[in-house]
């Protein structure tokens, strides 16, 4: 493969390298075959399983008509749904299945996204949003909604659980903020993080011990922490939204490079830090608030998957990590979904179980050769 | 005429709490200004000031003849690089891409390097002579090339002025000189002011071309190096209470031994030197003769003895110098003899071995 290597003017001068692209695009390509390999194992695995080649033909079928529908203005709208509905097979794989994986997948990328601005944010790289406490305050405003709220809202749409996961999650990212000027220690943060956490699931606790029972049902559906939900509209809604904190993130790359020097130094280079700071907590927010809001609080994502990307990597280049970051949360999550739906069928997981079994170890790791990553 | 940086009244502080005030000084272009004084004495605080972190408390700088506060951020990059004493923590970056990030205010939205910015990395890297460490990992570097490092990111930043707070810290030895010497390379040849603090006085003598002592609520004195030792005094600046610094070497020497001295040491032309700090070790008190002024055990001795019998230079000792020194020999239990070469100038110095030895005081040659 050929790496983008610059050669000097001056002689005798080694060759220059900045982030090394042929790494960086070998483990995208890596990622997006993963990627694809657990969609098709996804689609074609469950209760109903099916073959691979009806899987191809009924999707090629379902796009076919989707798009003619796009273009047409709704005249195939119907064609569609008689495809769909055409066997139990298609209701599966297109009610069902498919939005739930793709579901998997973007909330995957931006779980890990959400992560990784954090560990940018506090220069600490066993920060989550999970690990912060910040997905149980999002879990605890959405909970009030749902609860106390839901009388006065009528329906609670999708958009309005994310209105209120977002505000939990800036809520508590302030309240980790506050301590966080006063610990320096990594770990001190992390432990903050989890007493918040506590703290915030407690008041939830609180909450549905004294809420009437048709209130809970809302609640225990959602909190179950699942992608089982899924439906077309969750997946244009996520979409958006993590694409969004995608482009963000990704213009953001510049700054997040000179910011790694320190405040002052970043400063010196012409970044408004205050401003940056406040886009990192707005988008990184946001984006953990769109994953609480559909599939409840999910564990450890947000610290292993950037921890992965990186050794992968080898460099900590924003622009290359954030794109990477993406994709290997996608595959992270479509994976341990895969994992949540089928090791007990037909009794299924929750995904927080999957990921905190293989995203845990990775923590702990993390935690015990930290001495090392401080590079001091 | 208007000169390139021109600092008017300026009061810097914490907090809205005035620090230092009415810091008044003008510098020409590719000069280099070097702040001195005590730990605590608000060194950083004036840097900090200069480079924007800290809001001037009134007063104003300015640089070129424009004010630094109206520039815009890309501006003052562009005009402006510093290197903190923060320790930078990064992991999995090269020190390549660290220089890089000195291209940050030329670069576009996304902080894609052109071919120029290529060539100014490498022209950095090459200026501190850390061409070898490009595509090293910054975290396994040692102090001193992280420091050369850090530099080359501030010079890749092009700037007209470079702000560095104690650029030496953590270094050796060789370091400090290295660095000190790329910072003056670059005043020379790229007319690039530096405006700095450093902690070892010896070397701000020889690097800079002023000098800012600062201590107190304003400044205590401002000049060229040669005229700060003429009118101000190191041990003054510092508190010296114990100990001493010499100006001329740049040397410190320790607290001297009090009380009334147990050896007479008999030296000159440096040989008393390491008898003097030998003794200045065990506590020992002691008298010496006799020195020529000009001598280098004189600027030893006379820090830490108070009984030097000294002649002043050039010129024969004379009798009324040898009863004196006669007299504290009398008084002491022990002579030293440093072996110090005997001229015609100095007899003095074989009388008083002989009067030792009629005496029958115990000379000795080394101290155990």
């Amino acid at each position: 493969m050929k790496t983008k290597n610059t050669t000097l003017p001056l002689d005798n001068s080694p060759v220059l390298r900045f982030g090394n692209t042929g790494v960086f695009l070998m483990v995208m390509v890596l990622l997006l075959a993963c990627l694809l390999m657990g969609l098709m194992l996804n689609v074609n695995i469950g209760s109903v399983s099916i073959s691979a080649g009806e899987v191809f033909h009924m999707l090629i079928q379902g796009i076919r008509y989707g798009i003619a529908n796009l273009f047409t203005n709704g005249a195939y709208g119907q064609a569609l749904q008689n495809e769909i509905n055409a066997a139990t097979e298609s209701q599966i794989l297109f009610s069902i299945r498919i939005p739930r994986m793709l579901l998997a997948a973007v909330l995957g990328g931006a779980l890990s996204i959400s992560g990784y601005l954090l560990q940018v944010f506090f220069r600490n790289p066993i920060a989550g949003p999970f690990e912060l406490g910040i997905s149980s305050g999002a879990k605890m405003v959405v909970g009030v909604t749902l609860i106390f709220l839901a009388q006065y809202l009528g329906n609670i749409s999708s958009l309005t659980l994310i209105l209120a996961a977002f505000l939990g999650s800036l809520l508590i990212t302030c309240v980790v903020l506050l301590f966080s000027q006063r610990v320096q220690n990594m770990s001190m943060l992390l432990v903050i993080g989890i007493m918040v956490g506590y703290i915030c699931s407690a008041v939830t606790d609180f909450c549905i011990t004294f809420a009437d029972d048709h209130d809970i049902v809302n609640l225990t559906n959602w909190s179950m922490g699942s992608f089982s939900g899924a439906n077309w509209d969750h997946v244009k809604i996520a979409v958006c939204i993590c694409l969004f904190g995608l482009a963000a993130a990704s213009l953001s790359a510049k700054s997040i490079s000179a910011y790694a020097l320190g405040e002052t130094y970043a400063k010196s280079m012409g970044i408004n830090v205050k401003l940056f700071r406040l886009v990192l907590i707005l988008i990184s927010s946001i984006l953990s608030a769109c994953v609480t809001a559909f599939a409840g609080p999910i564990s450890f994502v947000g610290v292993a998957v950037p921890h992965i990307t990186r050794t992968l990597l080898k460099t900590s280049k924003p622009l290359y990590m954030i794109p990477a970051t993406f994709l290997c949360g996608a595959v992270f999550c479509v994976f341990c979904d895969l994992l949540a739906r089928t090791v007990f069928a037909p009794t299924e997981l929750k995904i927080g179980t999957v990921t905190s079994v293989f995203g845990a170890p990775i923590v702990i790791y993390m935690m015990v050769n930290r001495k090392k990553m401080e590079g001091v | 005429m208007e000169r390139y940086v021109n600092i008017d009244n300026l009061s810097v502080g914490y907090d809205g709490k005035v620090l230092i005030h009415d810091i008044n000084l003008q510098l020409d272009k590719g000069l280099i200004l070097t702040l001195i004084g005590p730990n605590g004495a608000g060194k950083s605080t004036i840097l900090k000031t200069l480079a924007r972190h800290l809001q001037a408390l009134g007063g104003a700088v300015y640089i070129g003849g424009q004010k630094i506060s109206a520039w815009s951020a890309k501006e003052m990059a562009r005009q402006m690089a510093v290197v903190l004493t923060e320790r930078v923590r990064l992991e999995l970056t090269t020190c390549a891409e660290v220089v890089a990030m000195g291209r940050h205010p030329y670069t576009n939205l996304l902080g894609k390097l052109t071919p120029e910015d290529i060539t100014a990395v490498a022209e950095a890297l090459e200026r501190v002579h850390a061409m070898d460490l490009a595509n090293r990992d910054f975290a396994t570097l040692s102090d001193g090339q992280r420091q050369r490092v850090m530099l080359a990111r501030a010079i890749c930043q092009q700037p007209d002025i470079i702000v560095l707070d104690e650029p030496t810290a953590y270094l050796d030895i060789r370091h400090k000189i290295e660095i000190l010497d790329i910072l003056r390379n670059m005043a020379q040849e790229k007319q690039i002011t530096v405006v700095m603090s450093l902690h070892e006085i010896d070397l701000a003598m020889k690097v800079s071309d002023y000098l800012l002592c600062v201590k107190g609520e304003t400044i205590t004195a401002f000049g060229t190096p040669e005229q700060i030792l003429q009118q101000y005094s190191i041990e003054k600046l510092f508190d010296l209470q114990t100990g001493c610094y010499n100006p001329f070497f740049g040397s410190v020497e320790l607290s001297k031994p009090c009380g009334k001295p147990q050896l007479f040491v008999i030296a000159g032309g440096g040989y008393g030197v390491s008898f003097y700090r030998g003794l200045q070790k065990r506590r020992i008190p002691f008298a010496t003769g006799v020195l020529f002024e000009n001598d280098i055990d004189y600027q030893v001795a006379k820090t830490l003895s108070d009984c030097v019998v000294s002649t002043p230079a050039f010129t024969p000792m004379k009798e009324e110098q040898y009863n004196y020194a006669a007299q504290l020999l009398l008084d002491c239990p022990a002579v030293v003899d440093a072996g110090a070469p005997i001229g015609a100038l100095n007899q003095i110095n074989t009388r008083l071995l002989s009067l030792a030895r009629e005496k029958q005081i115990p000379i000795l040659t080394q101290l155990s």
